[in-house]
């Protein structure tokens, strides 16, 4: 059984269609990478698939862990093992950092059926994923990504990752905007979580990323359908050649987005 | 007799049969009503009160506070520092020593000069407290002299036996000396159903440091009415938080008058739920050149709660360089909740830095997914969301035993601390 299923997914927003009949399926200890030209709906699939309700899903079925995922709260979803990482995380002015995260690993502890942690065990939990992630505890005390760089938003997404431990975990555009290093400590975050049981999506414009995080699949979104499929060749025919080479008009999606 | 000339007649017996007054007092106790009596209650077709209807207040026949015992368990929360403790308006206790260059206690003939002084007669519940000024609150710092404890006044009203609702007309003055520092909490709670009438004067010298602090959480059955009125002098530093948390009618008002560069700040919280109404009203009145004044008043609005903030911001004309900035924040967390607020300057001077604004939101749908999508349910989600938005308010109060225990009610009433 495929851990994830996807079909003939459409949704929308205001009405207009933005997903228009998606297929996708993402089997245990698989890595998919999505490209496509601005706007063409690649975080409206991962937000969809994440539970936002600002999209109406308006036909197809999703199905996870043979489970119907559309039919769960964002909440639930996360607690069955979904994690999303934000192409734009939020801030949230008068949360801290680590209490966030204390309160979600708790939730999702719960869920599982295992003991909640005190502020010591969590503390110990996270230690060496800290480690990983270089995050300074100053970034651990702040309030939710408040005041945090590009580039420290995009690390705290994939520390938080590292600390839930999704099965499923769809990365929205986490390379965008950082640093070679960084980009090497999200790559290594999110290659330690790799293994035969768990899965990603990976969201990106570049071949940069997929030289650490080396996918399975390649896909090619354009105007809400995945128009193109193939291995990892494919990131790098798309580099060379751009999407124009695969018919794909860029120009008007983006001039739509702005 | 008609409703409202019984209550005009209840209202003249309670002034007739208090205890005798010191000699003092009785003139501006007699003025005092007397002027209460030509004003009588405020309508909502007086701008100041146009979303406040105080005819719950009107129209029931109160009687005068009666001398209890406050129960230990309800003081219990307010033990630390020096505390005074007013029980019905009444003088209870003073519960511990008062540090050198400080007096601390019940009203004494020195206050004579300074009483009203703030306040005046003019509002009439301001009038109406003053008539029935029993005991106080005195508080006077000496000149120079820096009190590290925070000062508590607490004020209780509770029924013990009484029948019918009670009034009560806390008064609280305060003196501080010139150069001096010092940090008042006044907290008014209490049990059943009564009204509180309270007045605050504040006179910084020269110089002084006020950190002054209302906590209002009295009954939900209740109504209060306070009033702050500060009287800063030439370069005095004073701040004034509101807490305001209970009762079923609330109003607040803080009025500020500034010298020549002296600085307010003012802040404010309030939180209504159920059938809870509250207004806060401040004015800040710049009186004189290069005065600052920050203010940050903000509201969570549940149920069917109503709330108004009214922030009057008054520049006279010699006050050049003034610099003044009001913001008031409201979180809307139903669709019945309703607030009005209203920003209100009045400018005269030509060279000054006034800003102001004012939000009405819900709670950010973005920010609720992001704590959803990393497992957090809903509720706990709203809650956190909600204690985070007045969390800067919270995190404004200095005294850290005050500053605990108001992020534990903050808790209780939101259920989860993001910290
Ligand atoms: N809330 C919304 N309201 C209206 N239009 C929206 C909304 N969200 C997304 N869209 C539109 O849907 C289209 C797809 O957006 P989406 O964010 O999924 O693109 P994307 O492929 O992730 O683009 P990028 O590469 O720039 O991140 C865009 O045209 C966008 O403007
Ligand atoms: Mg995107």
């Amino acid at each position: 059984m495929a851990l994830l299923e996807i079909r003939d997914l459409h949704a929308q927003v205001g009405g207009r269609e933005l997903l228009k009949g998606i297929d996708l399926t993402v089997n245990a200890g698989e890595v998919h990478a999505i490209m496509g030209p601005n706007g063409s709906g690649k975080s409206t699939l991962a937000q969809v698939l994440a539970g936002r309700e600002l999209y109406a899903v308006t036909g197809g079925q999703v199905t996870y862990q043979g489970k119907d995922l559309l039919a769960l709260s964002p909440e639930d979803r996360a607690r069955e093992g979904i994690f999303l990482a934000f192409q734009y995380p939020i801030e949230i002015p008068g949360i801290s950092n680590q209490y966030f995260l204390k309160a979600a690993l708790n939730t999702v502890r719960k869920h599982r059926g295992l003991p909640e942690f005190d502020a010591m065990d969590f503390l110990d939990y996270i230690r060496e994923k800290v480690d990983l992630m270089k995050m300074e505890t100053a970034l651990l005390n702040r309030p939710v990504n408040t005041g945090f760089s590009g580039g420290e938003k995009k690390r705290n997404e994939i520390f938080q990752m590292a600390v839930l431990e999704p099965t499923l975990a769809i990365l929205d555009e986490t390379d965008s905007g950082l640093d070679i290093d960084a980009l090497k400590l999200v790559a290594s975050g999110v290659n330690l979580l790799r293994g035969p049981q768990r899965s990603m999506i990976v969201v990106t414009h570049y071949q940069r990323l997929l030289d650490y995080i080396v996918p399975d699949y390649v896909h090619v979104l354009a105007e809400g359908r995945i128009v193109k499929s193939g291995g990892k060749e494919l990131a790098l025919e798309l580099e060379k050649s751009g999407y124009a080479a695969f018919g794909i008009d860029e120009v008007e999606e983006a001039v739509g987005k702005a | 007799m008609t409703a409202a000339a019984e209550q005009a007649s209840a209202w003249l017996r309670n002034f007739t049969e208090q205890r005798p007054s010191a000699p003092w007092a009785r003139e501006l106790k007699a003025a005092a009503f007397a002027r209460f009596g030509e004003t009588g209650f405020p309508t909502t077709h007086e701008e100041d009160w146009r979303f406040t209807n105080v005819a719950p207040i009107a129209r029931t026949v109160f009687s005068a506070a009666a001398p209890a015992e406050a129960d230990a368990a309800v003081l219990a929360p307010f033990a630390e520092g020096v505390r005074l403790v007013f029980v019905n308006g009444l003088f209870a206790s003073a519960a511990s020593e008062v540090p050198p260059g400080v007096f601390a206690g019940n009203l004494t003939e020195e206050a004579a000069a300074y009483l009203g002084r703030q306040a005046g007669l003019d509002a009439p519940f301001s009038a109406l407290n003053t008539a029935f000024l029993a005991d106080a609150a005195f508080v006077r710092i000496n000149r120079g002299v820096v009190v590290e404890q925070p000062i508590h006044l607490v004020f209780l009203t509770t029924a013990n036996g009484v029948a019918g609702p009670q009034a009560a007309h806390p008064r609280t003055l305060i003196v501080a000396g010139p150069d001096s520092q010092s940090t008042i909490v006044e907290s008014y709670i209490g049990a059943g159903s009564y009204f509180t009438n309270a007045v605050t004067e504040i006179a910084a010298g020269p110089g002084a440091v006020v950190d002054h602090y209302k906590v209002q959480m009295e009954s939900l059955e209740s109504f209060h009415v306070g009033s702050v009125y500060a009287g800063l002098g030439r370069s005095a530093n004073f701040t004034s938080t509101s807490i305001s948390i209970g009762a079923a009618l609330a109003r607040n008002d803080v009025t500020v008058t500034l010298a020549e560069g002296s600085e307010a700040g003012l802040n404010g919280l309030y939180l209504a739920n159920g059938s809870q109404h509250v207004d806060n009203h401040t004015t800040i009145d710049h009186a004189k050149p290069h005065g600052t004044s920050r203010e940050l008043y903000k509201g969570v609005l549940d149920g069917k709660a109503t709330a108004v903030f009214n922030g009057r911001i008054l520049v006279r004309k010699d006050a050049q360089k003034t610099d003044s900035k009001q913001t008031n924040k409201n979180l809307v967390l139903s669709d019945d909740a309703v607030i009005n607020t209203k920003p209100e300057l009045q400018i005269f001077a030509d060279d000054v830095r006034c800003t102001h604004g004012a939000t009405i939101g819900q709670l950010d749908a973005e920010a609720l997914f992001y704590l959803q999508s990393r497992g957090i349910g809903k509720r706990q989600a709203r809650s956190l969301l909600t204690y985070a938005f007045a969390q800067d308010v919270a995190d404004r109060v200095r005294p850290k035993p005050l500053r605990d225990w108001l992020e534990r009610i903050l808790i209780e009433k939101f259920h989860e601390r993001p910290y």
